[in-house]
């Protein structure tokens, strides 16, 4: 079956620095696709050269079986496009500024009213778009990206600088685009945001491709302990030491912590000698695959 | 894709953009009727300023003059006074050209070296209404007769050269701003990114600039004209005025390439709005929108040749102040319009998608 998008060793420099440095990935139809990685790392370059804003030095790229470098007239109408900033034009409404984005996609206007609703904002239709909040104009802009129906849609950190229920809420309308059968390639450097969203993740550094495969199956390769935790005085630390199957083991006064790599081991022996009150078991997240493909130290 | 429906739209867009942005509306089209209003009315009624001559006593010879002669009237205005004394202070003061004293046959004239230009038109005016009065005593129908026509079919008030050149330099300032302000935040903003993902032709989004800008430029020229026309202004447009329409759409044309050019190359808004500032102050000084270049140094009218606004100035200027036949407008829109393919040329040069 042909990928939606379909990457192949995609290489490019500015003056020192390889911003993108030998990517290759395929897309599935109808797959959420995420590209993490912290600032620099090449993700913003690689999606410009996969929706056809640059050229690659070196790799070939398709995008829904078309090349998008030269700016490819035949594919712009299928694939959506919301960019970092919020490109707005300036002093116009949120209907209008939609309606003159479905203009330019040849889509009637009276498609704008139902892109507002899509995305919950039809309280804000006659709103000028300078007055918007942050999440309003995320999914003003994500309106703008959807309005002329395109099977591929690309999301470029769409919920940065959002506050938390603006980007829960945010997260809902992703779904239900992804839900309607498009495929959605995001690029963020929230690894809750991956988690909670994508089929499939590849985690970019330094222009690179580290790691690529489901979060669940990432998370399950890390091989790192879970950790359980009980309030302090439920079990004494020398006695949480002893444990068979525990690991390292602290108690900073308010939680006990036990770092195991069998945690079912643990709290059998924990349930035993009746220590489960208030317990809690946490198990390796994304963001400890990030950390420990990308490093801890700081980079401005 | 209808390509129009995108054109439409995004004409649309800017024009929504421009009418709302209360700013750019003061400063396209307030403003500049600001200054006409003042320039128009400070300076107006200047070229129609009567001589005025101060009778000491009862001078019949002049008072039958003015009372037989309408046209006497419009340029001579006559005072009486009774004392010598209370007369020439006022010629003193300046505040009369001439004081005339009649003896018998003898019109004596007292003037001040201080104007004295004013006083040779009064000493002038005066003479010829001896010369007619010692005519008309003769009973002989006279010889030789002066018939005087301005060159110009009215003459050239201030109005007649204001209207044209402050709306000369609101379209220059109103274009290059336009033009520049919209590149760089459209730039910046990534909204030229955004359409350049989309199938909207590229040309289309530059078209819709262009009509919206000259669009701007014909309500500008409509409501200096019809401002300018009110009696208080007084302008009267001439025969080929007509002629202003391509010549307004030519300078637009001319400054939307500056503008473009500027645009393309600055990097911030700030940039463009200086950049297009030192460009425009300039051009509108040195290219004649505030004072007539004729009675400038010859060294300013050689340099005012280098600015575009000077040629737009100098078209209206023909066509709606002077009367000249609609020809005479057609170099400078020659002019103009070379500067618009020039400046979009190099505009597209230095064309940048993106600010990165």
């Amino acid at each position: 079956m042909a990928y939606t998008i379909s990457a192949d060793g995609l290489r490019k420099r500015y003056g020192d620095v390889q911003a993108v440095d030998g990517v290759s990935f395929d897309v599935e139809e109808g797959e959420f696709f995420g590209i993490l990685g912290p600032n620099g790392a090449g993700k913003t370059t690689a999606l410009e050269i996969i929706e056809g804003l640059r050229e690659a030095d070196e790799g070939t790229v398709s995008v829904l079986g078309l090349p998008p470098w030269p700016r490819n007239s035949k594919l712009l109408p299928r694939i959506g496009v919301q960019l970092q900033a919020s490109s707005f034009f300036e002093r116009l409404t949120a209907r209008e500024q939609l309606q003159t984005f479905a203009s330019l996609y040849g889509v009637p206007a009276r498609r704008a009213d139902a892109m507002l609703e899509a995305v919950g904002l039809t309280a804000k239709a006659g709103e000028r778009v300078e007055k918007l909040s942050g999440g309003q104009a995320q999914r003003l802009s994500i309106a703008c990206a959807l309005v002329h129906d395109p099977e591929l849609v690309f999301l470029d950190e769409p919920t940065a600088a959002l506050d938390p229920q603006a980007r829960r809420n945010l997260w809902d309308v992703l779904r239900e685009i992804n839900t309607e059968g498009r495929t959605i390639v995001l690029t963020t450097h929230y690894m809750d945001e991956a988690e909670s969203l994508c089929d499939r993740v590849a985690i970019m550094d330094a222009g690179r491709i580290l790691r690529m495969g489901p979060p669940a199956t990432l998370v399950r390769g890390l091989d790192s302990p879970a950790r359980i935790s009980v309030p302090s005085g439920v079990l004494p630390l020398d006695d949480a030491r002893a444990l068979p199957g525990a690991g390292e083991a602290a108690d900073d006064g308010v939680s006990l912590v036990i770092e195991t790599r069998d945690p079912s081991a643990v709290v059998a022996a924990m349930a035993a000698r009746n220590a489960l009150t208030g317990v809690q078991i946490h198990g390796a997240t994304l963001e400890d695959v990030f950390l420990e493909l990308t490093g801890r130290e700081y980079r401005a | 894709m209808s390509t129009w429906q995108s054109f439409r739209s995004l004409g649309r867009a800017m024009f929504l953009g421009f009418v709302r942005d209360k700013g750019a509306l003061f400063f396209t089209i307030l403003f500049p009727m600001m200054f006409l209003v003042i320039f128009g009315g400070v300076f107006g009624h200047q070229s129609t300023s009567k001589v005025e001559v101060v009778e000491i006593g009862a001078a019949p010879l002049i008072d039958q003059a003015v009372a037989r002669d309408a046209d006497l009237r419009k340029t001579l205005k006559v005072t009486r006074y009774e004392t010598r004394a209370a007369a020439l202070k006022k010629v003193e003061k300046g505040d009369a050209d001439a004081a005339v004293e009649q003896r018998g046959g003898t019109l004596d004239v007292h003037y001040s070296a201080a104007d004295q230009v004013k006083a040779g038109t009064a000493q002038g005016l005066l003479g010829s209404i001896v010369e007619s009065a010692n005519q008309a005593k003769s009973g002989v129908a006279p010889t030789y007769r002066l018939a005087a026509q301005q060159v110009e079919d009215d003459s050239l008030k201030a109005i007649q050269f204001f209207t044209p050149s402050l709306l000369g330099w609101a379209l220059a300032s109103a274009g290059v701003f336009g033009a520049s302000q919209t590149l760089v935040s459209w730039r910046t903003k990534g909204i030229l990114r955004r359409l350049r993902l989309s199938p909207a032709p590229i040309a289309t989004v530059f078209a819709a600039r262009v009509v919206v800008s000259v669009g701007v430029a014909l309500v500008q020229l409509a409501l200096f004209l019809a401002v300018a026309q009110l009696p208080f202004f007084g302008l009267k447009l001439q025969g080929s005025w007509w002629m202003a329409v391509p010549a307004v759409v030519a300078g637009v044309l001319a400054f939307l390439g500056i503008g473009m050019l500027i645009g393309a190359w600055a990097k911030s808004q700030e940039t463009a709005q200086s950049v297009t500032q030192l460009v425009v102050l300039p051009m509108a000084f040195l290219g004649g929108s505030f004072f007539p270049l004729d009675a400038s140094p010859g060294w300013m009218r050689t340099l005012s040749y280098i600015f575009p606004l000077r040629y737009l100035n100098e078209a209206m200027l023909n066509v709606m102040g002077r009367g000249l036949g609609p020809m005479s407008a057609l170099p400078q829109i020659g002019v103009l319009l070379g500067v618009a393919v020039v400046a979009s040329l190099l505009a597209m040069r230095l064309f940048r998608w993106d600010s990165a």
